[in-house]
């Protein structure tokens, strides 16, 4: 199946001369979630506000659903419903009118039945004839997705969507989310929060200083590139490391009954065999073990402070 | 055509002008009442007549202009502007919408504002001087013309202007002094033949005067002139306002 947003050589360089986007291709699939994780500056923002018409690409090509986004900007356009990072909304119009206003915007007929039901999705309901103004941060971001979603888009563009956003909301946020995306939504978010890549995204691409290093799908990533910890409980108390297991970088517990070892899965060879002879000619003795998948922030961290 | 789009912004325009009507119409009213009983009661009590027309009915085209043009301007310019200011503008330009279609939505939503703006005045003048218009539907030409062309122009102030003070600047340094100076209050036949020389070269002179033409058949230059100007002006407008748009000039990065 084609990609529904297909993204080719693109390079942004900034009047300052900034270059914020250095060839970057990214093939987007239909009703996935994809997680653009990166640092704060890498260019996602960036990415998003070219593919969604709001910056000049000084480079590339882009299409939505095969549509180019500039040729033929409004039918790539009508696809996308945007939820920028900041949060940007009118003061004085109530929840209904600027979110039927949006609806306007894309060009769809009006459809009260369908507002009704994303302000009904955002608990946004018995706000609707609120002035915006008065509404919380968190109701004013919500009030921003009912804008992305009143024109029925394919695809959803979420750019950080849960900074400063609290716990309650963002599990809210993430059932929404799971829901459009039943429906049948595409959903690219970003995030430097790597607990939300790792909860909720199909795919993690990855992106840094302008570049994407690396795009996969998110079990794979975990796998290609986990590193694991092995703990080891001890039969007897240890005082300290023995010098002779000095090179296996053990980390001994505070209570002296278990030590980690860290080893990456990827390696030739994960040392293990050797680490567990060299614990038995110490005369260290094992009363149990178990290994752990190290979390996708330690996989971003390592990735992202790789040189 | 994103009719829907254009719709959406002007009906959305149009509401900010109702939520803010007391501001929109009231103070334009209350400075031309003010206008009428300096000018037409003080004034007009020692020029009695200017071309054959009495003073205070003199005044009235230009009265109308002034409000019209002002207005116009800043109504246009906030419109576009504010967007800017508050980071909203990004729904516009993601918008399936072309440059043509923001246009027609935030220039017509301001330029009906004004329209409807220089009706009042027009029915405001019409409780202190008894008012004849010759030529009406030229009267309306003149009227939307203006409207529609100096709302292009706040449109352009509103983009290039990266904080309320340039948004002010303009108006206020520019555009008032030139209304002033463009025979709003006195006929420019009046002044001095070096000053009406150097009068000529302020584009004000061509509207007002033409629209005073529609209501008393009295102008300073030929109608056609007048018409030939405002319709340069508003030429001029629009291939920068299609230049920003190509260019995506402070909107687009
Ligand atoms: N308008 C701009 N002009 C110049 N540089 C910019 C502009 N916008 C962003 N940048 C720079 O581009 C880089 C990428 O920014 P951004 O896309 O916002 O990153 P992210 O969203 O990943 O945090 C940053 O270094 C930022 O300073
Ligand atoms: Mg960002």
């Amino acid at each position: 199946m084609s990609p529904i947003i297909s993204v080719s050589n693109l390079s942004k360089t900034y009047g300052s001369g900034f270059k914020a986007l250095k060839g970057i291709n990214l093939d987007i699939n239909r009703g996935e979630i994809f997680a653009l994780l990166g640092p704060n500056g890498a260019g996602k923002t960036t990415l998003i506000s070219i593919i969604c018409g709001i910056a000049n690409p000084s480079e590339g090509r882009i299409s939505i659903g095969g549509r180019d986004i500039i040729r033929d900007y409004r039918a790539a356009r009508s696809m996308i419903g945007l939820v920028p990072q900041e949060l940007h909304t009118d003061a004085f119009e109530s929840v209904w009118a600027t979110v039927s206003f949006s609806r306007g915007l894309f060009g769809k007929p009006k459809n009260p039945a369908h507002i009704e039901k994303v302000l009904r999705d955002l608990s946004l309901w018995d706000k609707k004839d609120n002035k915006i103004i008065t509404l919380s941060g968190g109701m004013k971001r919500r009030v921003m997705i009912a804008k992305a979603l009143s024109h029925e888009p394919q695809i959803l563009f979420l750019d950080e969507p849960t900074a400063g956003v609290d716990v309650e909301l963002r599990k809210g946020m993430w059932e929404v989310v799971r829901t459009l995306q039943a429906s049948g939504v595409t959903i690219i978010l970003t995030t430097h929060y790597i607990e939300e890549a790792e909860e909720m995204a199909d795919r993690i691409g990855v992106i840094n200083k302008g570049e994407i290093i690396l795009i996969e799908d998110k079990a794979t990533l975990m796998q290609k590139l986990g590193k694991k910890q092995l703990t080891l409980q001890l039969q007897h108390k240890l005082d300290a490391i023995p010098p002779a297991l000095a090179a296996y970088n053990l980390e001994l517990s505070d209570d002296g009954h278990a030590v980690t070892y860290d080893y990456d899965t990827k390696g030739d060879r994960t040392g293990i065999t050797s680490l567990l002879n060299d614990l038995r000619n110490a005369g260290i003795r094992i009363s149990d073990l178990d290994t752990k998948q190290s979390s996708l922030e330690d996989i971003f961290v390592s990735i992202v402070r790789a040189p | 055509m994103n009719y829907r789009a254009i719709q959406a912004i002007y009906l959305f325009e149009m509401a900010r002008t109702w939520r803010t009507l007391l501001q929109s119409i009231v103070s334009p009213v209350v400075s031309t009442s003010l206008y009428f009983v300096v000018f037409g009661a003080a004034i007009g009590s020692r020029i009695t007549e200017v071309e054959g027309v009495s003073y205070g009915t003199f005044i009235v085209p230009g009265l109308v202009m002034l409000s019209v043009l002002t207005q116009s301007i800043s109504n246009a310019s906030f419109g576009i502007y504010f967007p800017k200011f508050a980071g909203t503008i990004y729904e516009i330009l993601s918008a399936p919408i072309s440059y043509f279609e923001i246009v027609i939505g935030y220039v017509g939503a301001a330029a009906t504002k004004s329209i409807i703006l220089g009706l009042i005045i027009l029915a405001t003048a019409g409780l202190f001087v008894p008012l004849h218009i010759q030529h009406p539907v030229w009267m309306l030409t003149f009227l939307v013309l203006t409207a529609v062309t100096f709302s292009l122009f706040g449109f352009i102030i509103g983009i290039w202007a990266d904080g309320f003070e340039k948004l002010q600047m303009i108006p206020m340094l520019v555009v008032t002094p030139l209304t002033f100076l463009g025979g709003s209050f006195y006929s420019v036949n009046m002044l001095p033949s070096g000053w009406r020389t150097l009068t000529l070269f302020n584009p004000v002179v061509y509207l007002i005067s033409g629209f005073r033409w529609s209501f008393y058949e009295i102008a300073d230059v030929s109608v056609g002139l007048s018409l030939g100007m405002t319709a340069g002006f508003l030429i001029a407008c629009m291939v920068i306002v299609a230049w920003i748009f190509r260019t995506g000039y402070r909107l687009k990065n």
